[in-house]
C-alpha cells in the first residue's frame, strides 16, 4: 500500500534552513542595489566575434561624455575584456561594509568585471569537485553574475550596460535575476550567418518580454557582405541604431549614444 | 528540499550541520514529534552544488560578505585582486597572536580579507581579546568555515 505523503508545497512549517527564503533575500537584495539604476540594458548577440565588448566599451564612453552616469558589468566571465577597452582591466577593486566599489575607467564609466579578479592568464576556475564539474559550474557562474550586480554599489546611474558573452545562457540567466527583464540591444556583422545567429538570439528576447532598443551593425564596408542589420531590423520590428564602420570616430558613438536617449 | 516523518505527517526541523573537509556536508533533521532524527549526506557534487546557489542548508551563520561566493570559490583569483582594510563591525580590533598571523598569511590574498573580517567579527562579539589558532578552529567550526 502507498505511503500517504504530502508534497513539497504542502509543507509550510517554518524551518530553519529556508533554502527558499535564502533564495529570495538574494533577489531583494539584488532589485533593492538596483533601485537606483535608470535602465539596465544587456550588448548581447547570438554570435560571437561581432564586437559586443567594443560596442559596449564605446557606448558606455560617449553615454559618459554627454553628461550619463554609467555602469558597465563584464558579465563575460571567461573571456573578459571590456576592462581592457575601459582602461581598467587590472584595477583594484576596494571592499566596504556591504558592497565593493567599481573600479573607474574611461571617462568615468564605473566598470567591474572578471579581469580585475582573476590572475594574469589565468581561466576561470571554481574550487570543488571536478568530476562532472558541469552540474553545478553553470550554478556557480550564475551565483557570480548575482553577486556581481548585488554586491556592488553601483550608486545612481541613468545606464548599467551588461556585456554578454556570445550566446543565450548568460542572457536566460540575467532574465531570472533581475526585476524585470532587460531592455536588449543586439549587435550584430553583415553576414548572414550572423544574422540567422542572431535572430535566435532576438527570438529568445521576445520571448522573455525584453525590450528590444535596436540592432547596431558592426564592422561594416570591410570584408563581410550582408544585410543582416537591416534584415533583423525588418523582421523584429526595431531600428538600426547605427551600422559601425571599420575606422568608427567619437561621433559614430555620439550618435548611437543619442539615439538611445 | 524538506523533510518529512511520514509516520507522524510533521515536516522535520533542521538540527545541525557538518561539514568533515572532505567536501561532503551532513545536515541532521529531526521530527518535532516523535524525535527520530534523519541526516541528508551529500557528495562533493551535490554539496558543491548547493554552495554555488550561495545558499547554506540550516541557514547563514554570519551575515553574508560582499562577492562572498566569487571571493570564496574561485579557485584561480588575483592575490592583490582586493583593497580589503575593514575592521570589526563594532568595537576594536582584537590583536593577532604571531601564530594566527603565520595561518592567516597561508590564505590566499584573494579571499584572506574576507577572511580576517569574519575571523576578527567572530572574536569581537565573543568578548575574545585576542585570536589565536584554537580561536580560528572554533570560529570554523562554529560558523561553518570549513571551506574557508
Amino acid at each position: 500500500m502507498p505511503l500517504n505523503i504530502r508534497t513539497y508545497h504542502e509543507l509550510t512549517e517554518p524551518d530553519r534552513s529556508g533554502l527558499g527564503e535564502q533564495i529570495a533575500t538574494q533577489r531583494r537584495r539584488l532589485a533593492a542595489r538596483l533601485a537606483a539604476v535608470g535602465r539596465v540594458i544587456v550588448v548581447m548577440s547570438g554570435k560571437g566575434g561581432v564586437g559586443k565588448s567594443f560596442v559596449t566599451a564605446h557606448l558606455a564612453r560617449a553615454l559618459a561624455r554627454a553628461g550619463r552616469a554609467v555602469g558597465v558589468l563584464d558579465a563575460d566571465l571567461n573571456g573578459p575584456t571590456v576592462a581592457g577597452l575601459l582602461e581598467a582591466g587590472t584595477a583594484r577593486l576596494v571592499v566596504g561594509e556591504d558592497a565593493v566599489l567599481p573600479a573607474t575607467g574611461s571617462d568615468g564609466v564605473r566598470l567591474v568585471s572578471m579581469a580585475q579578479l582573476l590572475a594574469d592568464g589565468q581561466p576561470l576556475a571554481f574550487k570543488g569537485p571536478p568530476a562532472e564539474s558541469f552540474v553545478w559550474r553553470g550554478a556557480a557562474e550564475a551565483g557570480a553574475i548575482r553577486e556581481l550586480l548585488a554586491d556592488v554599489a553601483w550608486g545612481p546611474l541613468d545606464v548599467l550596460l551588461l556585456d554578454l558573452p556570445p550566446g543565450m545562457q548568460r542572457f536566460l540567466e540575467l532574465c531570472d535575476l533581475l526585476p524585470a527583464p532587460p531592455a536588449v540591444l543586439t549587435v550584430t556583422i553583415p553576414t548572414p550567418e550572423s544574422r540567422d545567429a542572431v535572430r535566435r538570439a532576438l527570438r529568445a528576447a521576445t520571448e522573455r518580454r525584453s525590450p528590444l532598443l535596436g540592432v547596431v551593425e558592426n564592422m561594416v564596408d570591410g570584408p563581410f557582405a550582408g544585410t543582416a542589420g537591416a534584415d533583423l531590423a525588418v523582421e523584429f520590428g526595431v531600428p538600426v541604431l547605427a551600422r559601425i564602420p571599420w575606422h568608427p570616430t567619437p561621433d559614430t558613438w555620439a550618435v548611437l549614444a543619442g539615439r538611445l536617449g | 528540499m524538506k523533510f518529512l516523518c511520514v509516520e507522524c505527517d510533521r515536516q522535520m526541523t533542521f538540527e545541525e550541520r557538518q561539514l568533515p573537509g572532505d567536501g561532503t556536508l551532513a545536515a541532521a533533521f529531526r521530527c518535532p514529534k516523535c524525535g527520530r532524527a534523519v541526516a541528508l549526506l551529500t557528495n562533493p557534487m551535490e554539496t558543491q552544488l548547493v554552495s554555488s546557489l550561495g545558499v547554506k542548508i540550516g541557514g547563514a551563520t554570519v551575515p553574508a560578505e560582499p562577492l562572498e561566493t566569487i571571493r570564496g570559490m574561485v579557485a584561480t583569483g588575483r592575490d592583490d585582486a582586493f583593497t580589503d582594510d575593514r575592521q570589526p563591525t563594532t568595537g576594536n580590533s582584537p590583536a593577532w597572536s604571531t601564530e594566527a598571523q603565520d595561518r592567516l598569511s597561508r590564505v590566499p590574498g584573494f579571499v584572506r580579507g574576507m577572511v580576517k573580517k569574519i575571523y576578527a567579527d567572530y572574536a569581537k562579539e565573543r568578548g575574545i581579546d585576542e585570536i589565536t589558532p584554537a580561536v580560528m578552529d572554533a570560529a570554523r567550526s562554529e560558523l561553518g568555515l570549513e571551506e574557508m
